[in-house]
């Protein structure tokens, strides 16, 4: 098994330029379902890279298809409304990539399609999620994973890439890896990825990669010590090197000055540590200790 | 973005926010006593002259002086003016008339994470620490959600009224303080604000309610339908490293620090960690540089182009996992920007890996320039940067 995706997951893609081309293709290529693409003015006309049909709304594209998955990947401005399409239209998992949408968007987002409306929404500000072997939804190269019993969930792409692939090397597969994005108001937390993977039959341990700012690893830790203290789970946080009051990238990777604490890569390994969970100093050492974990019998 | 007190009371002015009378900015201890001057002279009995910096604590630190005459002004200018609070240093005073303060109160509306909503804040006490109010007299400190469904359009008044009647304000400014918080907050929405503070909001002895300071927060992401948020920036105003304001003008994530690695990558997460992986092999990162996704070629020239020009960096570490990126693309971008920076001394330690990193790394072996060292692992690469900087430094 795996969480969120598999092979019955059949992908609209809103957002069909170069880059919504380019990865669409690749995770088509990589086996994913990827059924239609969406464009208010192209509707009717054949995605050529993707040999797909292409409707005016996402609505028309569910009809047709029965696409149950949409990844968005329409610039910032458009993003909320994109979003808010493809819940209207019954899609009730939303991958979101797109960087940059205002937090006032998002809360809206979240209000109607999350919190009030049930959907599973992924990001936004993230590279989707892959359950190797089954289905690959963003723009996380699949080549560098394979399929595995590990969960990996993330708030960086890119370092979620490193430890996947420091993973494979060591010939450690991935039961799905989900990046939830590095935005203050993203659709899935820390904690509802670790509640599926701990669901997940197929799943036996966890490796997560949080960053500065918020709270979120620290409400999933105290969630892992009270509920699932026997999965091994290991992570890195990044950001022992960010300065206080700095937005390091990510709109939501700052340490507040004066704020409430509980923030810095530091202060995070350190709450932690005392939830028992082991939180590596870089993201090579965090490969290395679920390396370890898994080879004790 | 943060703005500081005055651009915070311009743009709660415009939204109906009631300020004291407008004052004048100075950079200058002779341009503050022009200023004091010009407010004496209309009549005011007393002027404030106050530190402009993103920081709290300001009054504590000596960065707040009321004054009745343009000598004592001066004095007080010299003393603010160039003085660090907090490491942030005084490089512009606000002059406005001095208001008379019957009691002192706090209001703020910010964008609450843990939530994913709004909150309302306010308190009897003002003019403090809302945190310390908080922790010691958490009754004192009335908190209120608010949902998108009940603010479409705008705070509804009675949600305002509720809030002030909570937090025990008085019942003569009740009103006139739920009239402002609904302001506030438009402020807030329409503005795409994620904080707007005021402390101390102030009842005059006339029991009128005026945001006496003004700390706001605007989220660059919203830029793009906000094209008069450009003209808050303002060269030199606080903590504002000419690089950053480079940076910041070509769309760059960048941020500026106390090292001799400079440090680029894709991806913010991989970025943190390559400054974290820096200093655990001994050396300390000049910079943070996020090249983006879908970095081209122009882009990543750019971004090493501006790494390069900071005489800090004593070499560079560029750390590259391909997603949206493409490695061909990195490694011209590498490739072209050496070109159009004809010498440098310094040397780039490249680290590629991921999306169409195999042919990246064939573009830059073939190149086989003097200056570029490809390395690839990070920790490898990490330690290669570090020793290049001891041995150029």
């Amino acid at each position: 098994m795996s969480i969120f995706i598999d092979e019955h997951t059949k992908v609209v893609v809103q957002g069909i330029g170069s880059q919504g081309t380019f990865h669409a293709a690749r995770n088509s290529a990589y086996g994913t379902q990827v059924v239609a693409g969406v464009h208010p003015k192209r509707g009717g006309e054949t995605w050529q890279e993707l040999d797909a049909p292409i409707f005016s709304t996402v609505a028309e594209a569910v009809a047709a298809t029965g696409a149950n998955t949409s990844m968005v990947m329409v610039p910032a401005p458009f993003t909320k409304d994109a979003i808010l399409e493809a819940y209207a239209a019954g899609i009730r998992t939303i991958v979101a990539i797109t960087e940059g949408v205002p937090v006032h968007d998002m809360t809206v987002v979240y209000d109607t399609v999350v919190r009030d409306g049930g959907a599973r929404l992924i990001g936004p500000n993230c590279p989707g999620l892959i359950s190797p072997g089954k289905a690959n939804v963003g723009i996380i190269p699949a080549d560098i994973t394979m399929p595995g019993r590990v969960g990996l969930v993330s708030r960086s792409g890119t370092l979620t890439y490193q430890i996947m692939h420091e993973l494979a090397q060591a010939g450690i597969g991935i039961s799905t890896c989900v990046g939830i994005g590095g935005d203050p108001v993203i659709g899935t937390q820390f904690l509802d990825v670790i509640q599926a993977f701990a669901a997940d039959p197929d799943t036996d341990a966890i490796a997560f990669v949080g960053e500065i700012g918020g709270s979120e690893e620290q409400r999933a830790g105290e969630w892992i010590r009270d509920n699932i203290p026997d999965t091994p789970v290991v992570g890195y946080i990044a950001g022992f090197e960010a300065p206080e009051g700095k937005q390091m990238g990510h709109a939501g990777a700052i340490v507040k000055e004066g704020g409430p604490g509980g923030e810095s890569a530091a202060e995070k390994q350190a709450i932690l540590a005392g939830f028992g969970i082991p939180v590596a100093d870089n993201p090579s050492a965090a490969a290395q200790l679920m390396i370890e974990r898994l080879a004790r019998p | 973005m943060d703005l500081v007190e005055f651009q915070g009371k311009q743009l709660f002015a415009r939204h109906g926010v009631p300020v004291p009378p407008p004052g004048a900015v100075a950079r200058t201890v002779e341009e503050a006593v022009s200023a004091a001057e010009a407010i004496l002279g209309d009549g005011a009995s007393a002027v404030v002259v106050k530190a402009q910096v993103k920081v709290g604590g300001r009054g504590k630190a000596g960065g707040v002086k009321v004054v009745r005459s343009v000598e004592d002004a001066r004095a007080a200018a010299e003393a603010i003016l160039g003085l660090d609070i907090k490491g942030h240093t005084v490089n512009v005073v606000y002059l406005e008339p001095a208001s008379d303060i019957a009691e002192e109160y706090y209001l703020s509306v910010l964008h609450d994470r843990v939530n994913k909503g709004d909150l309302v804040i306010c308190s009897r006490q003002g003019g403090v620490d809302i945190e310390e109010v908080n922790r010691t007299d958490p009754g004192a400190v009335v908190k209120r959600q608010v949902v998108p469904s009940e603010r479409a359009g705008g705070l509804p008044r009675d949600i305002a009224m509720e809030v002030v009647t909570a937090a025990d304000l008085p019942a003569e400014v009740r009103a006139s303080a739920a009239d402002l918080l609904v302001a506030l907050f438009a402020a807030y929405l329409a503005e795409d604000a994620t904080l707007t503070e005021i402390n101390p909001l102030i009842r005059t002895p006339d029991d009128r309610v005026l945001a006496l300071d003004a700390k706001v927060s605007l989220d660059g992401n919203a830029a793009f339908r906000h094209g008069d948020h450009a003209e808050w920036r303002i060269e030199g105003i606080d903590g504002d490293d000419p690089l950053e304001a480079r940076a910041r003008e070509q769309g760059m994530q960048y941020v500026k620090l106390d090292g001799d690695v400079g440090v680029l990558g894709n991806g913010a997460g991989l970025v943190m960690a390559t400054l974290d992986v820096v200093a655990q092999n001994g050396g300390r990162a000049a910079n943070f540089l996020d090249v983006g996704g879908g970095a081209s070629a122009d882009s990543m020239a750019a971004s090493l182009r501006l790494v390069l020009s900071d005489p800090a960096v004593k070499s560079v570490f560029i750390n590259i996992f391909g997603g949206i990126t493409r490695g061909e693309e990195v490694a011209r971008g590498v490739l072209g920007a050496i070109e159009q920076l004809g010498h440098f001394p310094q040397q780039l330690i490249v680290r590629l890996d991921g999306t169409n990193a195999e042919e990246g790394r064939r573009l830059l072996e073939e190149a086989a320039h003097p200056s570029i060292i490809p390395s690839p692992t990070m920790q490898e690469a990490a330690a290669l940067a570090v020793a290049a900087a001891r041995s150029a430094a």
